[in-house]
């Protein structure tokens, strides 16, 4: 007789396993905007097709809540609903037997606090303030950059006209197409078929196919003139803008070369000089003035600029090194990411060669120094985080790539200190194990673990663990600091400084390009406003018509690699681009949500800002 | 042009057609709900669903446009069943109680349903029901709201308003006010074009015949009808009549009919505004730097309700001379009831209107000035005419064709065409032309400005001097006239707004084919009416000239301006207002 049997799938389970699939890539392409009531009464539900039924908080209790949720959703419901909803919720919360009924009752809990005005609203106007994303990718990009309009161009080898649609909203289409961390993605719809377009790799093509593309004509001179001071994303960005709008413009920049954190932050095996200088020729193109190496608060003062100029925009980014605070930190060998990085942006190379490093940091900089060492043909290259490797800031690709690269990864190590030799020179770092535990401000937060501390042996310590705003001269000529960052307001406007914008890293602390972007989009829309205009930027690119074909799941064509072996010897870019079969195919996955669903009804397409 | 087949058919139609238009165009018949041409192509309803070979899903033929060799089927199996299910599906959230419902047998639901045979649904049937304050002129009931989305692109697109909103998502997702706004709180012009537009019974018109018909039953009351141009442009749709049997002779007796002591004319009072209005231009164009330019023209409720809601910087500029119903309510309870001899409370005003915004301002503080209540007491549109005249059981073929009752029932062909876009600017410029010069000009010289869209602009000369006149139907259309005014673009000194797209014949409360353009057949009636009148000039209305003599001595006269004139900052519009 037998008593054990294989444990192997049965025909009804892979049904169940299915759905569970098409759940899941439903949830993580998280459809948002749909209101929070009907999105908690759905989630009861499906807890409920996962209770056992054993006990009464479950069993009954996610069921009454349901149906007080389905009251209010239907407008029957009072007030005294939500009051009834969150104490059942608290008792469930407090009693169930099990996670499957705990776990439902803290969510609808955290929904009643974050959304009680949906509730309310539901219940004395019989529907909610939720508004539907119509085209989610544009949505939340924060350039709002017409994707499905660049994807339907490139689909019809329109390159030319793809990039200036894109620099509608963006003009750093090249730099962006190379090193976007691109949100749109995240919130692709295709994904509830099958996976997200490879919108970035399709922006490549489209710049690569495209070759040079003139910037777009200008409105006549208003005569107004601009200072911006800093040359990064988000100035460039801010002064092309205002220059289609017919005002003068000057970027004031400290170093020997436009670009910012792009040039003296990314290392040119993700962003090539000529990939990011195919984006400032054309900002210039359009009539932009510089100023190299001036900087503002030693070779002119703020207030010089504000007499001198009708508008002023600060986008100084976040160039500044955060330090440790551990003892040894200021032996010989110890150097800070940041500074690293603009040394190579200056084309300075340090030699690294037989050396053993240990970075210090689990974000995308610790990537780009480790990986930057890997290609100084460092000897080994070591990478201290406090936590683990999940939790690490850095986007996956790049911990997988410095990984693949040779870079060795140390997570749960927290730096206690640093030794040197006799001369100064660093030559081990002391790090002290930690255990990850509970959750602090949403994040699992690492804990002293019972072991002994560890040394490290190593010539140069990189630290790469945050970096600073250099605001200290603005703050003294009055402006606002929060923080290191500078007080602005979400249109740009400094507070209390008629005429002063600020905007990028130096307001809302290190970011990404896309966001500086958007922050130099916002402060060219207001300071255009503050001098009394209101130029619009449109282009009158005709976008293809939509269609119902390749709606059938099909695979995301990824972008490739070099490979680590390979790559690791030089700085040439690292990432091929997709071929042109491939981007073909990329373009007819996207689901056109310009044209279908809300798309139709409005929003599917911003034609001018 | 663009080479396609469709159900075996080679049809080639220009570049940027839609399927549902090329198909349409080529015969061939796919239903719709949601469609209306140039208002609304949302693809929401997903009956006019096609398929079109090589395409993994059947498409919206309203939003799609033809490509060279597409091959389409408009009634595969596929096609038939997804529209049989999604008209199911309507219906099953759709209050069908259709024998008590305003478009019964005039509703495009009910004909699709009919049309597919659809004899039981197969879904429980789950019905929104909102509150709605049932005594604003404008009523929404939700329960027969199939979310066609055509309210709000109408008032959006041509309108410019935009008061309807989506509200909620999913199965809640209704039609509604944005924000947490009433009705009462909105911006609503009260132009009706989202009734017209509905393609069902969810929108509609407060009804207002029972007032009417208590007053006809009533034997203290005289009840004195007014029925303006537009109506007899348009009265004759609903009651299945064509235009040439229903002429003005048998409206008249049709409403006589009612059992209602007067039947007159709102002609009469057009001819008064003109007299009015004119005069006021010619005074302050003597007098131009006291006053704000140009002088907009106030007859049309809709548009002085848009403009105090959106620019109610620009009221002065409104002509302060009342729009002819108003002045004709004013002197039902005065000259008329002095003439004969009839005490003013005791006298039942009644118009009959192709307006919605009508029945507003018949309640607007100032519409008293008679002193016997308000001037109006009922405004009905020309739909509720036709209703009462089918609940009175009248058997409008067999009536013979009456004349107006004398005193208020004569206008002139300068009246009769303030039904249709351009129409008071026409007759206006007629009557000021003779006013300074004398003499009467062609009174087909202004014929330049009339049209059914857009915005169209003349000049005439005034003893040498040129006044620049525009006239615009339909909001957007007016936004964008008012903001060039406003920016310097445009200078005029006399303008003509009508809310309604065609003006009047156009309006909010005219009869409804679903679909269907009716200015160009609808303002031809009156342009024909005009031609053939006695006279074509407002000042030449021998009655006019009566009315003047004996009571109101001329123009602009103290009296006028108690009676005729009105003052536009005596209430305000919402975002304004302070209720």
């Amino acid at each position: 007789m037998e008593r054990l049997f294989l444990k192997t799938a049965q025909p009804g389970e892979n049904t169940i396993e299915d759905i569970y699939a098409g759940l899941k890539r439903r949830v993580a392409a998280g459809e948002r905007g749909v209101c929070p009531v009907d999105l908690t009464a759905v989630f009861l539900r499906l807890c409920q097709s996962q209770s056992c039924g054993k006990c009464t908080p479950c069993r009954v209790g996610l069921d009454r809540m349901t149906g007080l949720l389905e009251g209010m959703l239907g407008g029957s419901g009072s007030l005294d609903d939500i009051r009834l909803l969150k104490r059942t919720a608290s008792a469930i919360a407090d009693s169930a037997d099990c996670a499957i009924g705990f776990e439902a009752a803290k969510v609808v809990l955290g929904c009643i606090g974050t959304y009680y005005k949906d509730f309310e609203t539901h219940i004395t106007t019989g529907s909610c303030l939720a508004k539907h994303q119509a085209v989610r990718c544009a949505w939340n990009c924060p350039a709002q950059v017409d994707i499905p309009g660049y994807i339907a161009l490139c689909g019809e080898g329109r390159y030319v006209d793809a990039v200036r649609l894109i620099r509608k909203d963006n003009p750093l289409p090249s730099t962006c197409a190379l090193i976007c961390e691109h949100p749109c993605e995240d919130f692709c719809r295709r994904g509830i078929v099958d996976q997200a377009v490879n919108i970035r790799a399709i922006k490549r093509s489209a710049v690569e196919k495209a070759g040079v593309v003139p910037p777009e004509a200008g409105a006549p001179s208003t005569g107004k003139r601009v200072a911006v001071v800093g040359g990064g994303p988000a100035g460039l960005s801010a002064a092309y803008y205002l220059t289609l709008m017919g005002h003068q413009v000057k970027i004031y920049e400290k170093r020997g070369k436009l670009g910012g954190m792009l040039r003296y932050g990314i290392p040119l095996y993700r962003l090539p000089d000529q990939y990011l200088d195919y984006d400032i020729d054309a900002i210039l193109k359009a009539g932009v003035d510089t100023v190299m190496n001036t900087e503002i608060g030693k070779d002119i003062s703020f207030e010089e600029l504000r007499a001198k100029y009708d508008s002023v925009l600060i986008t100084i980014g976040a160039h500044g090194h955060k330090s440790l605070a551990i003892p040894g930190e200021e032996s010989t060998g110890v150097i800070s990411a940041v500074k690293l990085l603009s040394d190579m942006g200056d084309e300075i190379f340090p030699v690294f060669a037989d050396k053993n490093i240990v970075v210090i940091g689990g974000g995308n900089v610790a990537m780009d120094a480790a990986r930057t060492s890997v290609r100084l043909g460092a000897k080994s290259v070591k990478c201290v985080y406090r936590r683990r490797v999940e939790d690490m800031t850095a986007l996956r690709e790049e911990v997988e790539g410095a990984v693949a690269e040779g870079v060795d990864i140390m997570p749960l190590s927290a730096p206690v200190r640093i030794e040197s030799d006799g001369n100064g020179n660093a030559n081990a770092l002391t790090v002290q194990p930690q255990m990850i535990g509970t959750y602090r401000a949403g994040r699992p937060a690492p804990r002293k673990a019972d072991k002994p501390e560890e040394r490290i042996e190593c010539d140069i310590v990189i630290v790469a663990i945050g970096q600073a705003i250099q605001s200290e001269y603005f703050s003294g000529c009055g402006l606002a600091l929060n923080y290191d960052m500078l007080e602005a307001e979400l249109s740009c406007a400094v507070p209390g400084m008629p005429g002063v914008f600020a905007g990028g890293d130096c307001t809302f602390g290190p970011a990404t390009v896309i966001r500086a972007i958007e922050a130099g989009k916002v402060s060219a829309a207001n300071i255009d406003n503050y001098l009394g205009y209101a130029h619009k930027i449109t282009l009158g690119v005709e976008i293809p018509p939509a269609s119902q074909k390749h709606k059938v799941a099909c695979g995301r064509a990824t972008s490739l690699e070099r490979e680590a072996i390979d790559r690791k010897n030089d700085f040439e870019m690292f990432e091929r681009a997709l071929s042109e079969q491939e981007m073909h195919q990329e373009c007819a996955r996207c689901l056109r949500c310009d044209h279908f669903g809300m798309g139709t009804l409005r929003d599917g397409r911003v034609y001018q800002w | 042009m663009v080479n396609l087949t469709i159900d075996g058919k080679p049809v080639s139609v220009p570049e940027g057609t839609t399927i549902l238009e090329a198909a349409r165009g080529a015969g061939f018949m796919i239903p719709s709900l949601c469609y209306q041409k140039d208002v609304c192509d949302v693809g929401a309803c997903r009956v006019c669903v096609v398929e079109v070979e090589g395409d993994d899903m059947l498409s919206a033929s309203c939003n799609m446009k033809v490509t060279d060799g597409m091959v389409i089927h408009t009634n595969s199996r596929r096609v038939k069943e997804a529209r049989r299910v999604n008209v199911e599906l309507a219906l099953s959230a759709h209050n069908s109680d259709c024998t008590a419902c305003v478009r019964n047998l005039n509703c495009s639901l009910q004909q699709i349903v009919s049309d597919l045979n659809i004899l039981e649904s197969p879904y429980t049937k789950k019905v929104r029901y909102d509150k709605w304050p049932k005594d604003y002129p404008l009523i929404r009931d939700s329960s027969k709201c199939i979310a066609c989305m055509r309210c709000m692109m109408v008032c959006e697109k041509i309108q410019s308003l935009g008061v309807w909103d989506t509200r909620g998502s999913a199965v809640h997702l209704t039609l509604g006010l944005p924000g947490n706004k009433t009705i009462n709180e909105s911006e609503c012009a009260l132009c009706g074009q989202c009734i017209v537009h509905c393609p069902v019974g969810a929108l509609y018109a407060r009804p207002d015949t029972q007032k009417v018909f208590d007053a006809i039953h009533d034997p203290e009351k005289v009840v004195v009808v007014q029925i303006a141009p537009a109506v007899r442009a348009a009265w004759n749709e609903g009651v299945g009549l064509n235009r040439e049997e229903a002429g003005v002779g048998k409206l008249v007796a049709a409403v006589r009919a009612l059992g209602v002591d007067y039947v007159f004319d709102t002609n009469f009072t057009a001819d008064l505004t003109v007299m009015e209005e004119g005069s006021e231009l010619l005074a302050r164009l003597a007098d131009k730097g006291s006053h704000a330019w140009p002088m907009f023209t106030s007859c049309c409720p809709g548009w002085v309700r848009f403009l105090k809601s959106q620019y109610p910087e620009l009221t002065p500029n409104l002509s302060t001379a009342k729009s002819p119903q108003q002045m004709f309510g004013a002197v039902t309870k005065s000259w008329f009831a002095q003439r004969t001899g009839i005490d003013p409370a005791k006298i039942f005003s009644v118009s009959i209107m192709p307006c919605l915004a009508k029945k507003n301002e018949a309640t607007l503080p100032g519409m008293d000035s008679a002193g016997s209540g308000q001037d109006v007491d009922a405004v009905i549109t020309t739909r509720e005419l036709v209703s009462m005249l089918k609940t009175f059981m009248i058997n409008i073929e067999a009536l013979k064709e009456e004349r107006f009752d004398d005193l208020l029932g004569e206008g002139t062909g300068a009246a009769v065409i303030f039904g249709s876009m351009g129409g008071v600017m026409q007759a206006a410029l007629r009557s000021v032309h003779c006013l300074v010069t004398g003499q009467n000009p062609d009174p087909d010289a202004f014929t330049a400005i009339r049209g059914f869209e857009g915005w169209k602009e003349t000049s005439i000369s005034l003893d040498g001097k040129k006044v620049r006149a525009a006239v615009a139907s339909g909001l957007s259309n007016a936004r964008e006239l008012v903001e060039k005014v406003k920016s310097g673009e445009v200078k005029y000194d006399f303008v003509e707004i009508m809310a309604c797209p065609g003006g009047c014949v156009c309006g909010g409360g005219q009869p409804i084919t679903d679909g269907a353009e009716f200015a160009p057949e609808r303002a031809p009636v009156l342009y024909d009416l005009d031609k053939g009148a006695k006279t074509r000039f407002s000042h030449e209305n021998p009655s006019i000239k009566k009315a003047y003599d004996e009571f109101f001595e001329k123009p602009l006269s103290h009296r006028s301006h108690e009676l005729l004139h009105t003052d536009h900052t005596a209430w305000t519009m919402p975002p304004h207002s302070n209720t």
